[in-house]
C-alpha cells in the first residue's frame, strides 16, 4: 500500500513522538539547537578557534564517524569498535582535568593532533594548527554543557623525579595496593579477574590497556601522559581516577613501575634497566603487602 | 530454599518490630515538624509474586565472598517482605512544592557504603545540593562509577582504608545508576530529588514531612517505574498515601 504525503508525515510525527517519550529523559540534540552555538570559540595558546570556520572540515573528515549532529552515529559507526565519541554528552577520555569535569581546549586540541591509540581515530596532524583549533570549537558546539560549565582545573603534575630502584619498587607496591591488576593483570597483560566483564558507558565490552603491547597509551606516550591517565581517569570507561588516594610523588613511582611492564621502547630504557638489575618479578596478589611505614598509618582503616 | 527461609524469618521479625517502630517514627516525625507542619506516611506493596532474585557469585572477590558465606546474596531489584511490603521505593513530591523547601536541605549528609561488595543502602535518596558520603568498608578496592544523565558523570577509585569522600548532585534525577566496574554485580541507585523525600523500609513503610497543602506524590521503584498520587496534608493531621505496584 502506498501512503500519501500526509499519511507519511503523520507516521513520521508519531514515530518522532514515540522516540521522544519519557523514557528518553535525556535532552535530544537537534541540529537547530547546535546551530545556535556556532559562535563557540576555543583558545589554545595564542590561537583562537571558531566553530563556524570548521564546518567544511568537519563535514569532510569527521562526519562519517561522528555524525551530522555529533552524536557518534555517523554512517561508519556500526562497523567501529571502540565507537566514535558522542560529542553531545561532552564527556572525554583524555583530559588533564579531574574526573567529571570538562577537558580544556588544549586537551581536545591534543587529542585531534595525536589521535587515539587502539581506535580508528588517526592523528590529524595534516591539519594546520588553526584548523585544529577551529575543530575544537566545533566539537564543543555540539553540547550545551560548554555554555553552562567551565572546564575543570588541570591537575598539578610536579616535575618528574629521577628513576630509582626504590621508586620502581614503590610503584610495584602501589600496583598491588591499588589493585590495578584486577583489570590489567599481574603482568599488565590485560587479563586480570575483572577484565572480561568490563563495559563502557554504552554497555559495549571494553578491554583494559595491555601494557605488554607497544609504547603508546590511549592518551599519549609520555610519562606525564601516563600520570594524567590514572590521576584523572578515562571518563566513560571503567578506568577510575586515583587522584584522591595517590600523592603526586607516588604517581611518579607508579609511572616508573608501569614502564617496566612495557616491552623495550623509546621511553623506558631506565626503567627496564632497573627492573633487570632488581630481577623484578610480577606481583603475587596472594602475598600480603609489606606493612606501611608508621607515618602512613593514620590513613588506614579504623 | 535456605535463602528464602532466611528472608521469611527476617521479614517476619521486621514485620513484628515494624508496628512499634512505625509508631515510634511517626511520633518522632510529628514532633520534629514545625508547629504548622504535617506529615505523610504509608505503605508500599507489591501485588503478585515477586520476581526471582538471582544469587550473586562473589568467588572472584574472596574477601567479600567470605562475608556472605553463611547467607548468600541475591540481586536486589525487587525486595519484598513476607506481607508484600516493597522496600527501596523512593517517595517524593512531584507537584505542589512552593519552592521554599530548597532552604530546608538537610545538613545531615546522606551516605552510600560499599560493604561486602554491595551498596548499602541499595537505593540512596537525597536532595539536590545535599552532601553525600561515599564510604568503602571493604578490604578490597572499589571504583564508584555513577552514570547520570542530568548530572556530571565521574568515576573514582577507593582503595581499602581510603577515607570517605564527599559529593553533591546539582540536578534532580531519579535515579542515577551506580556501579563498580571491578565487581560487575554491584548495582545501586542514587535518587536526587528536590524537596522532602522518603524511602520505604524493609516492610514497605515510608514517611515524609510536608507543610499543609495539596501535593502530588511520586513513588519510584527501579524495576516497576513511577506511580503518582494526589494527597492533601492538613496541619497537625497526618495524611496517608499507600501505593501498590503490580508484579510483571
Amino acid at each position: 500500500m502506498r501512503m500519501n504525503l500526509f499519511q507519511e508525515s503523520l507516521l513520521g510525527t508519531a514515530l518522532v513522538l514515540a522516540l521522544c517519550g519519557p523514557s528518553f529523559a535525556q535532552i535530544t540534540p537537534t541540529k537547530y539547537d547546535e546551530d545556535q552555538r556556532l559562535n563557540m570559540e576555543s583558545h589554545v595558546g595564542n590561537l583562537s578557534g571558531h566553530a563556524s570556520a570548521a564546518k567544511a572540515d568537519y563535514r569532510r573528515y569527521c562526519v562519517g564517524c561522528h555524525g551530522d549532529i555529533g552524536d557518534g552515529n555517523g554512517e561508519n559507526a556500526p562497523y567501529l569498535d571502540p565507537k566514535p565519541r558522542n560529542f553531545t554528552l561532552a564527556q572525554f577520555k583524555c583530559r588533564s582535568t579531574p574526573t567529571g569535569t570538562l577537558p580544556t581546549d588544549e586537551d581536545l586540541y591534543n587529542t585531534i593532533a595525536r589521535g587515539l591509540d587502539r581506535s580508528v581515530m588517526p592523528p590529524w596532524n595534516t591539519f594546520t594548527k588553526q584548523q585544529r583549533a577551529d575543530l575544537v570549537a566545533y566539537v564543543k558546539h555540539f553540547s550545551p554543557k560548554w555554555t553552562t560549565e567551565k572546564p575543570g582545573i588541570p591537575i598539578v603534575i610536579p616535575s618528574e623525579p629521577e628513576v630509582t630502584a626504590d621508586r620502581v619498587k614503590g610503584g610495584q607496591v602501589l600496583f598491588q595496593k591499588l589493585e590495578c591488576w584486577k583489570c590489567h593483570g599481574v603482568e599488565g597483560k590485560a587479563n586480570g579477574p575483572s577484565a572480561d566483564t568490563l563495559t563502557d558507558d554504552q554497555n559495549h565490552p571494553i578491554l583494559p590497556y595491555n601494557f605488554t603491547e607497544g609504547a603508546r597509551f590511549k592518551c599519549g606516550s609520555s610519562d606525564a601522559d601516563l600520570f594524567k591517565i590514572f590521576m584523572t581517569g578515562l571518563d566513560g570507561t571503567p578506568m577510575p581516577s586515583f587522584a584522591d588516594n595517590v600523592k603526586p610523588e607516588e604517581a611518579w613511582e607508579l609511572v616508573f613501575y608501569l614502564r617496566t611492564l612495557q616491552p623495550k621502547n623509546d621511553f623506558n630504557a631506565r626503567e627496564k634497566a632497573i627492573a633487570k638489575q632488581l630481577g623484578l618479578k610480577p606481583i603475587d596478589p596472594n602475598v600480603p603487602l609489606p606493612a606501611p611505614p608508621a607515618a602512613a598509618a593514620p590513613s588506614g582503616q579504623e | 530454599m535456605k535463602t528464602e527461609y532466611g528472608f521469611k524469618i527476617a521479614a517476619l521479625l521486621s514485620g513484628g518490630v515494624l508496628v512499634v517502630l512505625a509508631a515510634a517514627m511517626l511520633g518522632q516525625k510529628v514532633d520534629a515538624a514545625p508547629a504548622s507542619g504535617g506529615s505523610i506516611s504509608g505503605t508500599i506493596k507489591l501485588d503478585g509474586t515477586p520476581p526471582h532474585q538471582k544469587p550473586i557469585d562473589m568467588s572472584k572477590e574472596p574477601s567479600c565472598a567470605a562475608i556472605h558465606k553463611d547467607k548468600p546474596i541475591t540481586t536486589e531489584g525487587v525486595v519484598t517482605s513476607a506481607s508484600g511490603g516493597l522496600a527501596n521505593v523512593v517517595v517524593y513530591v512531584s507537584q505542589g512544592l512552593t519552592g521554599n523547601e530548597a532552604s530546608e536541605i538537610s545538613s545531615e549528609p546522606a551516605s552510600i557504603t560499599q560493604k561486602g561488595c554491595q551498596y548499602i543502602p541499595h537505593v540512596v535518596v537525597l536532595d539536590a545540593g545535599q552532601h553525600m558520603k561515599v564510604i568503602n568498608d571493604d578490604q578490597t578496592s572499589h571504583n564508584i562509577h555513577p552514570q547520570p544523565v542530568k548530572n556530571s558523570e565521574w568515576n573514582k577509585s577507593q582503595p581499602p582504608g581510603a577515607p570517605p569522600f564527599d559529593v553533591t548532585w546539582a540536578n534532580e534525577e531519579i535515579a542515577v545508576p551506580v556501579k563498580c566496574n571491578i565487581h560487575p554485580w554491584m548495582h545501586g541507585y542514587i535518587a536526587v530529588v528536590k524537596g522532602p523525600y522518603g524511602i520505604s523500609d524493609d516492610s514497605g513503610s515510608f514517611s515524609l514531612n510536608l507543610p499543609p497543602g495539596s501535593y502530588t506524590l511520586t513513588a519510584w521503584q527501579e524495576v516497576y517505574g513511577a506511580q503518582t498520587q494526589a494527597v492533601t496534608v492538613a496541619a497537625g493531621k497526618p495524611a496517608t498515601a499507600n501505593f501498590t505496584f503490580k508484579a510483571k
